[in-house]
């Protein structure tokens, strides 16, 4: 186990060695330089950019002249609350319509199941958001159209989370503030969860299918244990592992959707944050917007593997 | 205790963001155990009518680059700063471009033009902020300490936020000032180098608002200069209260204010980039006015009864030819294409009509403009008889350039190409597509690298100078915006008597006469002049739209169609009645 944790940091090591090199060759073919640098050696400047991100210093933003970092993490909750919100929704629902699915394995439930979220899975999500919002926001006027509250609500930023700022209002608005929030949230998050929810949907029935198959479930099954027992006891929790695996690697997708949701819905976080600095060359919050992406994507994906070292006895046990 | 958290947040560093954080989260903890005891909200006696009654949305296009107009130059910035926080010492009457006193109550200019004296109003007040609460109303220092500080870089808050006053510096203000004296607190002298006849319309432009020295002082106390600029006070008629960067600025109606005392209480700009959003966004209620419509919106708009505010703008968008290239040099290839181009089905096309067909370089609701000149009929036979005089029978090829970004007076370049490609095609004039990257675009034709250029400009300040200088005079087409090249003594000696004299009727007759030469030498198709547009909700009241294309949200109230007149807007509109 512990060399398999070795393993996994040495790589993360060596992925975030390559990001910072990437980023600081990057940040040296800029005209006006983010950071003042005291050796004229680019080997040596190397390491004072580091300090410099370690120290908190990832450069001013040429436009508002403030600082990236603090950009950033004002920018980070908002995209938060969106992706937890749809990856909840991504995972549930995923799972429920994958087990559902592989248990009424070949009927019309099935089929149905597995062609939506084929159409689910290969949607332009940009696309598919505008079509949300023009069925639920414009049509039938069920959902509002963008931004996390209505401005009615004079909503102060303590968290920058907006679910947990509007219940800290509580004494203003009542509970009409959290409401009006959550309301908000629905379209961008069941925008941004479908593609990980087909996804999800997919793998859960294929993984269950194949457990179900396996040995030790017809075992099982010949000892006269319910159905229902075999599917949640014994087969989903072996089923797991590859759907976790799988999930891990949605969260590259997640990002990317993100940006395209944030624009879509004039949602306040990090992809309306970097679209707008692209538009306007503001190459120090580009650079410093994608490398504290990258460095959460390989944190995830770390997180995940040490999870899955955890679940899978093969890999926790010493060979 | 949020209250006292939000004191503290303003001289919040960098570094104690997390600790904040942390201190929110415990906060956040404690409260949400109130809920159980509490669960009921005793104070939000507040129904949604209440808090909708009083709030005003504007959907706005981007996020100011930041809130002292003095530091950009961009629109965006503009609209969310120069009419709403501040106030300059001269404006513009609403939808109009004439200039009506507003900080300076009245004002004199010497006989030679180079003295320009302003009486200040003595009842205007500055916003009350976290950090500032004024101890004076406005005064000659706010004026000098707003002016010295693009002027003189000696002056202590000249470096603070970058030390770059770009519009300013593009006015040429700092050869044009001499000197600005205090003769006593309430009377402010200006003296120019020269005569400059457009001054007071400069000085009704965004940089020029005032800024409190007051306020500079106090923060120079706190040692946090660069608040000035991020923590804005001003003398508008709404204060600041907060801005979330990319999702919306909050606006107070600003109770001291010394002009229209009708306004909304709430004053929300919902950043929405994307047109389509906005619109969406505008067509579900969540907002109440509508920057930048695309053409498509306006027809929505009008088959469903919304408000469409419009008004010609002071724009307008041309067809450059670099008349140092050959077959450009040639006065009569010159008409020549610009007789051969069809310029309704350019209105048609590119504009969907939301733009009027330009003659002169300045549009008609200039009080210079030249309604005389004659027009330059659209006729190929006469094209190619004029090719055919110049010795151009056989027809030749030539580059057009298309700006590669929309913008208001020209949404789409590269279509506008294409159409004038196909009717240069019957006249045997081959065209070629050029287009660049937005940056290396305009360096190229600032070098003269271009055969002919599609472009456009967006007047700052309703004088017909801010048309002719920067882009037709020969000083610009050394180091300006002539992307024409294009030099005319006589043209050039008229455009600068019309600088130069005070009087409004000399001016218009150099105006006038430069004008028939301009269209006579034809350096340029002027194409078209786009309207200013936004979409307003029908309950909103009282709004105007600027020629010069500046937001303004004074004197605009919220209505309430389905109610009777509320008393208090009556007594309130008496009381503009009385002043």
């Amino acid at each position: 186990m512990i060399t398999s944790i070795l393993k996994q940091l040495g790589t993360l090591l060596i992925s975030l060695l390559g990001l910072t090199v990437l980023t600081f060759i990057l940040s040296q073919q800029s005209d006006s330089p983010i950071h003042q640098y005291q050796s004229d050696s680019a080997f040596i400047q190397y390491f004072e950019y580091i300090q410099f991100l370690f120290n908190g210093d990832w450069g001013m933003s040429s436009i508002h002249k403030r600082s990236v970092l603090k950009d950033f993490l004002q920018h980070f909750p908002a995209t938060i609350e969106l992706i937890v919100f749809a990856m909840i929704l991504a995972v549930t629902t995923g799972l429920a319509l994958g087990i559902l699915a592989s248990t009424r394995r070949g009927g019309w439930l099935d089929n149905t199941l597995m062609t939506t979220s084929l159409i689910g899975y290969s949607m332009p999500i940009f696309w598919w958001g505008m079509l949300l919002v023009l069925l639920f926001s414009l049509t039938l006027g069920w959902t509002p159209v963008a931004g996390r509250i209505s401005f009615e609500f004079d909503i102060e930023p303590f968290t920058r989370f907006m679910l947990i700022d509007t219940l800290l209002h509580h004494n203003k608005y009542g509970f009409d503030a959290f409401l009006n929030a959550l309301h908000h949230l629905i379209l961008p998050a069941v925008t941004l969860s479908t593609i990980p929810m087909a996804i999800i949907a997919r793998m859960t029935r294929s993984s269950l299918l194949a457990v179900l198959k396996s040995e030790y479930i017809r075992t099982a099954r010949s000892k006269g244990i319910s159905k229902q027992r075999i599917i949640w006891i014994h087969a989903l929790r072996n089923a797991l592992q590859p759907i976790l695996t799988i999930s891990g690697v949605q969260i590259s997708i997640i990002m990317s959707g993100v940006i395209i949701t944030e624009y879509i819905f004039a949602w306040p976080g990090i992809g309306k944050w970097l679209l707008e600095a692209v538009s306007r060359r503001d190459f120090a919050s580009i650079q410093g917007g994608v490398l504290a992406l990258s460095i959460i994507v390989i944190a995830f994906n770390l997180v995940l593997d040490f999870l899955s070292i955890y679940l899978n006895p093969r890999l926790r046990r010493p060979s | 205790m949020i209250k006292k958290s939000n004191e503290n947040k303003d001289l919040m560093t960098n570094s104690s963001v997390y600790r904040d954080v942390a201190s929110k989260a415990k906060l956040l903890i404690s409260l949400t155990a109130l809920f159980c005891v509490a669960c009921s909200p005793e104070d939000s006696d507040l129904t949604e009518q209440d808090r909708t009654q009083d709030l005003l949305v504007y959907c706005s296009e981007g996020s100011p680059d930041s809130f002292n107009p003095q530091l950009v130059t961009s629109g965006t910035s503009y609209d969310a700063t120069a009419n709403i926080l501040y106030n300059q010492l001269v404006t513009y009457k609403p939808g109009t471009t004439e200039i009506v006193p507003s900080l300076a109550r009245s004002w004199d200019i010497s006989d030679d033009g180079l003295r320009y004296t302003f009486n200040l109003r003595q009842d205007v007040s500055f916003h009350t902020s976290q950090v500032f609460t004024p101890s004076r109303s406005l005064n000659a220092d706010d004026v000098l300490f707003s002016f010295n500080r693009q002027r003189l870089s000696s002056h202590p808050y000249h470096g603070i936020s970058g030390g770059r006053y770009p519009y300013f510096t593009a006015q040429s203000m700092d050869q044009l000032i001499k000197d600005i004296r205090k003769v006593n607190d309430h009377k402010v002298e200006f003296i120019l180098t020269r005569p400059e006849s457009p001054f007071l319309s400069i000085l009704a432009t965004p940089f020029a608002s005032i800024l409190s020295a007051e306020y500079a002082e106090q923060l120079n106390r706190l040692r946090r200069p660069e608040w000035i600029d991020s923590k804005p006070v001003g003398t508008g008629p709404f204060r600041f209260e907060r801005y979330e960067p990319d999702a919306y600025i909050r606006f107070k109606r600003f109770e001291d204010y010394f002009g229209d005392k009708r306004r909304v209480k709430n004053l929300v700009y919902a950043i929405t980039p994307d047109a389509a959003m906005r619109f969406a966004r505008f067509s579900a209620g969540e907002c109440d006015v509508m920057s930048y419509p695309l053409p498509v919106h306006l027809r929505v708009a009008q088959k469903n009864d919304l408000q469409v505010v419009q008004t010609p703008g002071l724009n307008i968008a041309y067809w450059a030819f670099n008349t140092e290239k050959p077959p450009f040099h040639d006065v009569k290839v010159r008409q020549a294409l610009a007789m051969a181009v069809d310029r309704e089905s350019i209105l048609q096309t590119v504009y969907d009509r939301q733009a009027s067909l330009a003659t002169n370089p300045i549009p008609p609701s200039s009080w210079a403009y030249n309604k005389n000149v004659k027009k330059i009929p659209h006729s190929k036979r006469r094209a190619l008889e004029l090719l055919k005089e110049a010795g151009y029978e056989n027809g030749f090829s030539i580059d057009i350039w298309a700006m590669p970004i929309q913008r208001a007076y020209n949404p789409n370049a590269r279509k506008m190409a294409e159409i004038i490609q196909q009717d240069l095609a019957d006249i045997n004039v081959d065209v070629r597509i050029v287009t660049y990257e937005w940056g290396t675009f305009l360096s190229r034709v600032s070098r003269g690298l271009h055969h002919s250029v599609l472009l456009g400009w967006n007047a700052d300040n309703a004088d017909p100078n801010n048309f002719f200088s920067p882009l037709l005079s020969c000083a610009s087409s050394v180091n300006g915006n002539n992307y024409a090249n294009w030099c005319d003594n006589r043209f050039d000696e008229l455009i600068l008597k019309g600088r130069t004299s005070s009087k409004q009727s000399e001016r218009k007759e150099y105006y006038d006469q430069a004008q028939e030469i301009f269209k006579q030498q034809a350096p340029w198709l002027t194409i078209a002049h786009a309207n200013n547009s936004v979409l307003v909700q029908p309950r909103v009241k009282g709004f105007i739209i600027s020629p010069i294309g500046n937001i303004n949200f004074e004197g605009v109230t919220i209505g309430l169609p389905d109610q009777k007149q509320p008393r208090s807007q009556k007594q309130e509109s008496d009381e503009v009645a009385n002043q």
